[in-house]
């Protein structure tokens, strides 16, 4: 049996309230709360980046499961904001962690599902026995330029998961994977912002490859939304995961519960990782949970998971739940947001 | 000058059409058409085909040759030409084809209308839609084409007085009619608070003042009259059709509050088919902005000056009203694919006329007038339809 064994999540202290951005931009306040239902997004500080947040989401996820780091054969680092272009992040990670010199460590990028890439990747090294355990972390500080619609919701948080066939919380059942050629966000090589395709990133992007990848999976396993207790979407904001949630007839209150971008906005590589997190902070032996991911460009995998009654030995006190990080939020202006997030040119910058 | 008939009349559904291209979208329309028209592409003698800014929307130009081509006809080698106007581009390309068979120059003409504005964002799209103003005296400048138009409806209230919630009417009305339109970009209600608390785009337009960004085609097919006569047992006759012009760009205008090429086009076009306003049994007018069809109802005389809102105002203009205005949804919301949407609105009129409009039907239909406005009124078409008893 391969699975999860056990996970961490990581949101920054500080959010901004989406309607502090559209009051810089001259928008309406309450427009993201309204058409989006976000409310606010987590902002990294000035002293993190997308590995230091990996490195606090995998001591976590490492505390809960009580193994030793170096018994980790692999690690896979999914960003979009790897913070060198040539430099691995999960070199850094698996230093920090105490996992190497006797690990294989590498970055993955696919827009926001490079993270479920690892997860997946690192399911399988296990299962055919080339890894006894592996680690696979998601984690972005997003960026979207100043004023644009993006910067809304483009937030920074990260998730981490160690998979391995002992002691296994959530069982894989099953998986599928789609991808084509979809030019719905990208950001060339020494670009500092996203561009995106507008509206033809919901319908033909987001809409198309989820929808294909969680029928795709549940055809496979020959199930239908009423086998799982929980659906999880990817979340670049709340009406696309309930939407996409809608039309594949899983009803409301089994999304609800994988919802984080209300709070904290859209983590990229972490958002349905983050999601699949707070599932688990709350889920009962037994219960079954689809998840799907999507990255611009463009794909999703979906995962069919049954957690088992090893989870209630990974809760333990010192590590926070999703919606403890959740919740201790400290809200910041946009000067200051402007000032962490790197977006004010400085004296010395050349 | 020989009288001139619609035989056939087909369109592709409006909206955000990703997966479909140009030609496929073209080539849909006018298959529809001819199908409906009983004849094959290959009993066509020529093509016009009406489109805005192919070239800049997605980079292919040569638009009459590309329909030839894809229809299946190029080693038939006819004439298809594209006619250009901005936005009022379907309805100048109907009188282009008009004009081919009325001269018998031509017996079977299909006249085409397209546009796929979705291959590029919003941003861009609003540049490529500069192009219909004066581009060195008004783009250039910043004014982009809702504030030119924004111009004209506030001076329309300096000299008459706030109007706001009666062009608010005109969104409403339209997207009460477009539920009943399968084709139609939107099948959404929405209330004149709706309007008036969207996002404002230019003072007094707010967005839902506004017609969408959409995809789409449509395709009619013009014969002779005596030809549909002998032919066909419902005919719609192609009775008036004009196109005028006026300055290009709006500070030579001598009024922003009457567009001087509405007026010009629509006598014409009257005089032509020996009818008169008021024997009309409905109307497709161009409302890209909620104020245009209020100043095109003082144009054609259907109000006084300064009255047009009023006539919103009384309900003539909804579907139970005397004189139903586009009861296709028009172009706010049956939607606006730029160099198709002249060519639509004909293919709504013929569907009324024959009594083939479904739910939407205006009862015992006859004569229909549609107009097809391009830039801020630089030129406008005025095309008219009457069914044979």
């Amino acid at each position: 049996m391969v699975g999860i064994v056990s996970y961490g999540a990581y949101i920054p202290r500080f959010r901004i309230d989406t309607g502090e951005i559209a009051r810089v931009w001259g928008e309406d306040p309450n427009r993201a709360k309204k058409s989006l239902l976000v409310e606010s997004k987590a902002v990294a500080g000035p002293d993190e980046d997308a590995c230091t947040m990996a490195v606090e989401a995998s001591r976590y996820a490492i505390r809960r499961w009580g193994g030793d780091p170096a018994d980790i054969d692999v690690i896979y680092v999914g960003s979009e904001s790897h913070p060198y272009a040539v430099k691995p992040t999960a070199s850094i990670l698996a230093d920090a962690l105490g996992a190497s010199p006797h690990v294989m460590a590498v970055d993955l990028e696919f827009a926001c599902k490079a993270g479920t890439a690892g997860l997946i990747s690192a399911m399988a090294m296990v299962k055919s026995g080339m890894a006894r355990f592996g680690l696979a972390v998601g984690s972005d500080t997003a960026q979207g330029a100043p004023g644009d619609a993006l910067e809304y919701t483009a937030a920074s948080g990260a998730a981490a998961f160690i998979v391995g066939s002992q002691g296994v919380i959530a069982r894989l059942n099953g998986f599928h994977s789609v991808t084509t050629d979809t030019p719905d966000f990208w950001r060339r090589a020494g670009r500092p912002y996203p561009r995106h395709g507008g509206r033809f990133t919901g319908q033909p992007a987001y809409f198309k490859h989820i929808l294909m990848a969680a029928r795709g999976l549940m055809e496979k396993m020959g199930t239908g939304p009423e086998d799982y207790d929980f659906a999880i979407f990817h979340q670049p904001n709340t009406k696309f995961p309930l939407s996409a949630g809608k039309r594949l007839g899983f009803p409301k209150e089994k999304i609800l519960p994988g919802i984080v971008v209300n709070k904290i906005g859209n983590t990229y590589a972490a958002s349905m990782l983050m999601g699949l997190a707070r599932v688990l902070d709350k889920a009962e032996p037994g219960q079954r949970i689809l998840a799907v991911s999507f990255g611009s460009g463009a794909g999703s995998d979906a995962f069919d998971f049954t957690v088992t009654e090893n989870i209630e030995a990974i809760r333990v006190d010192g590590v926070p739940t999703v919606d403890e990080l959740i919740e201790r939020g400290r809200f910041v202006d946009y000067a200051i947001y402007a000032k962490y997030r790197g977006k004010i040119l400085m004296g010395d910058e050349e | 000058m020989r009288r001139v008939a619609v035989i056939g009349v087909g369109e592709t559904k409006y909206g955000e059409h990703w997966e479909k291209s140009i030609r496929e979208l073209a080539v849909e329309a006018g298959l529809r058409a001819l199908e409906d028209a009983g004849i094959s592409s290959e009993d066509l003698d020529a093509i016009v085909g009406g489109n805005m800014s192919a070239g800049s929307y997605t980079g292919q130009d040569h638009i009459g040759a590309l329909i030839a081509d894809f229809s299946g006809i190029a080693d038939r080698h006819i004439p298809a030409i594209r006619v250009e106007a901005a936005c009022g581009s379907g309805g100048a390309a109907i009188h282009v084809g008009f004009n081919l068979v009325a001269s018998g120059m031509y017996d079977i003409v299909l006249v085409g209308g397209v546009e796929k504005q979705t291959d590029v964002g919003v941003d861009m799209s609003k540049e490529i839609l500069a192009g219909a103003s004066d581009r060195e005296w008004e783009a250039f400048f910043g004014a982009t084409f809702p504030a030119l138009v924004a111009m004209m409806a506030k001076r329309y209230m300096y000299e008459y007085g706030d109007i706001r919630e009666q062009m608010a009417m005109i969104p409403v009305m339209m997207h009460e009619n477009a539920m009943n339109n399968p084709d139609a970009h939107f099948h959404r209600r929405i209330t004149v608070d709706d309007v008036l608390n969207s996002p404002p785009i230019a003072e007094p337009f707010h967005l839902l003042d506004v017609a969408p960004v959409s995809d789409g085609a449509a395709a009619i097919i013009l014969a002779p009259l005596d030809y549909a006569r002998k032919n066909y047992d419902t005919v719609v006759e192609l009775a008036g059709s004009a196109v005028a012009t006026d300055y290009i760009g709006m500070h030579d205008r001598p009024s922003l509050i009457t567009l001087a090429a509405n007026v010009h086009a629509s006598r014409k076009a009257f005089r032509m088919a020996g009818m008169e306003v008021r024997d009309l049994d409905l109307l497709e007018l161009h409302d890209a902005f909620s104020f245009l069809p209020i100043v095109t109802l003082e144009d054609l005389g259907l109000a006084e000056r300064g009255k047009g809102a009023s006539l919103v105002e009384e309900g003539i203009l909804s579907m139970d009203g005397d004189l139903p205005l586009s009861p296709s949804g028009g172009l706010k919301a049956k939607g606006h694919p730029v160099g198709a949407t002249g060519v639509g609105q004909a293919v709504e009129a013929v569907w009324q006329l024959r009594g083939q409009a479904g739910k939407r039907q205006v009862p015992d239909a006859e004569k229909a007038l549609i107009q097809s406005i391009g830039g801020t009124g630089a030129t406008i078409a005025i095309n008219l339809f009457r069914r044979e008893k």
